[in-house]
């Protein structure tokens, strides 16, 4: 089991940026009207914001890093480490984070590299970063993550249509004795059909019928270079997997899960995070939701919600926060981190 | 586990009071408000009512609530 700890690494700030234009699952064709209030009381999922052609998740994480570092008052230059946690990078070849380094002016000495993760790449990219940066006393890092689902999902699809939406992050992470962060990382590629875009890849590459629409249910129409999504199969991975990740990192790190403050959990649904709670019999109080507003951000909605709606809890005092992403791959963990007097900068919408 | 019990439960999901009488042999895909959110919501409930998993191919081979009931008991 991937159960670890991180020392000397510290959170000092995260923002996050949405693309303006937003749908309203309310006035979404796909769901049949006499659905749509359940959908969204369930799901908790009533807007969702589109990128549109043109803008990606590159773009929407270095308008939310440019933003960071000038609050900071960091320089480009100070910067010696750049993650980006992303399942729509800008091209197959080459990695996103290289681009993003010469648009941001970072120095050549900054290492940078791509993650290909979704829903759990927040919490995987910590223990990532934090884990280099740890070796790297009085450097500084960037953790960027984010997706643009919204290129990726099939219009006539209702399994994932009117879940997901477009976000980009950055949280800014640097050396700092004393800090220790706690991590349990998991995978099961057993479920790795249960969220795929099967085509397109070398596996099966670009080809006569990748376009091709097929209707696998009522109402779920998509091609093999759209996302699929079974349902039931990844409720039921979270229902399995969730909250013993959490219990096994709250036992493995000896932590009081009394003295967490606040659990942030990936948005993937408002009926499977109501579950897990109710298992981790948990107050309803230190579990933030920003589903309402922005949908399924994948590997964003952990800094999306951190931003819009722990804003002024965090900036007022010390905060011990559990982090905890599940999804794709199949690929979850959990993580406990410290936030003091973290910077979070007002949410970017462009 | 009482097929009475379990039924008051799955109605209990609904979010309104259906339009005729549901029991046992209900086919529970033909009611109304039976979506694949409803599934969802089916499952979350067995899960915590009974601490038992329902799959998708157990939905998919269940056509009453009677036959959900029997799966549920089989597990």
């Amino acid at each position: 089991m991937a159960v670890l700890s991180v020392h000397n690494v510290a959170l000092r700030g995260i923002s996050a940026c949405v693309p303006s234009l937003r749908e309203d699952n309310m006035d979404l064709p796909l769901i049949p009207q006499n659905q749509r209030d359940t959908f969204v009381k369930t799901t908790g999922i009533r807007y969702r914001r589109i990128a549109g052609q043109g803008t990606t998740a590159a773009d929407l994480c270095r308008i939310s890093t440019e933003r960071l570092l000038r609050e900071l008052g960091w320089q480009a230059s100070d910067i010696e480490l750049l993650i980006f946690v992303t399942q729509t990078p800008d091209y197959v070849i080459p990695n996103s984070a290289s681009i993003i380094q010469q648009q941001l002016g970072l120095p050549k000495t900054c290492l940078a590299m791509d993650i290909n993760l979704g829903c759990s790449g927040y919490v995987y990219g910590l223990s990532v970063i934090g884990s280099l940066l740890q070796n790297m006393p009085g450097k500084r890092g960037l953790l960027l993550v984010g997706d643009c689902s919204s290129a990726i999902v099939s219009a006539r699809d209702k399994a994932t249509y009117p879940l997901f939406s477009d976000a980009g992050s950055a949280t800014a992470i640097e050396y700092k004795e004393g800090e220790i962060w706690h991590f349990n990382l998991q995978t099961d590629g057993a479920g790795y059909e249960d969220i795929m875009v099967k085509g397109g890849g070398m596996r099966h590459p670009f080809g006569p019928d990748s376009l091709r629409e097929h209707e696998y249910a009522a109402g779920e129409v998509r091609s093999d270079l759209q996302m699929k999504l079974d349902g039931v199969n990844i409720f039921n991975f979270a229902l399995r997997e969730v909250a013993p990740n959490i219990e096994t990192l709250l036992r493995a790190s000896q932590t009081d899960q009394a003295s967490i403050d606040f659990f942030v959990l990936h948005q993937a649904n408002k009926l499977i995070l109501e579950c897990v709670r109710k298992k981790l019999k948990e107050d309803s109080s230190r579990f933030p939701y920003s589903l309402h507003d922005f949908g399924n951000t994948s590997s964003a909605s952990i800094p999306v919600t951190i931003v819009a709606q722990l804003q002024e809890a965090l900036r007022a005092q010390d905060r011990r926060l559990l982090l905890c992403g599940f999804g794709v791959g199949l690929s979850w963990g959990s993580a406990i981190v410290p936030a003091h007097s973290l910077q979070i900068i007002d949410l970017i919408e462009i | 586990m009482q097929l009475e019990d379990f039924t008051g439960k799955f109605v209990d999901c609904l979010s309104a009071v259906p339009a005729t009488p549901v029991d046992g042999g209900t086919h529970f895909k033909k009611l109304e408000e039976w979506s694949s959110i409803f599934a969802l919501i089916v499952i979350a409930m067995v899960d915590s009512e009974y601490g038992k998993t329902l799959t998708s191919e157990d939905i998919r081979n269940a056509n009453t609530i009677n036959d959900l009931f029997v799966i549920i008991q089989s597990k």
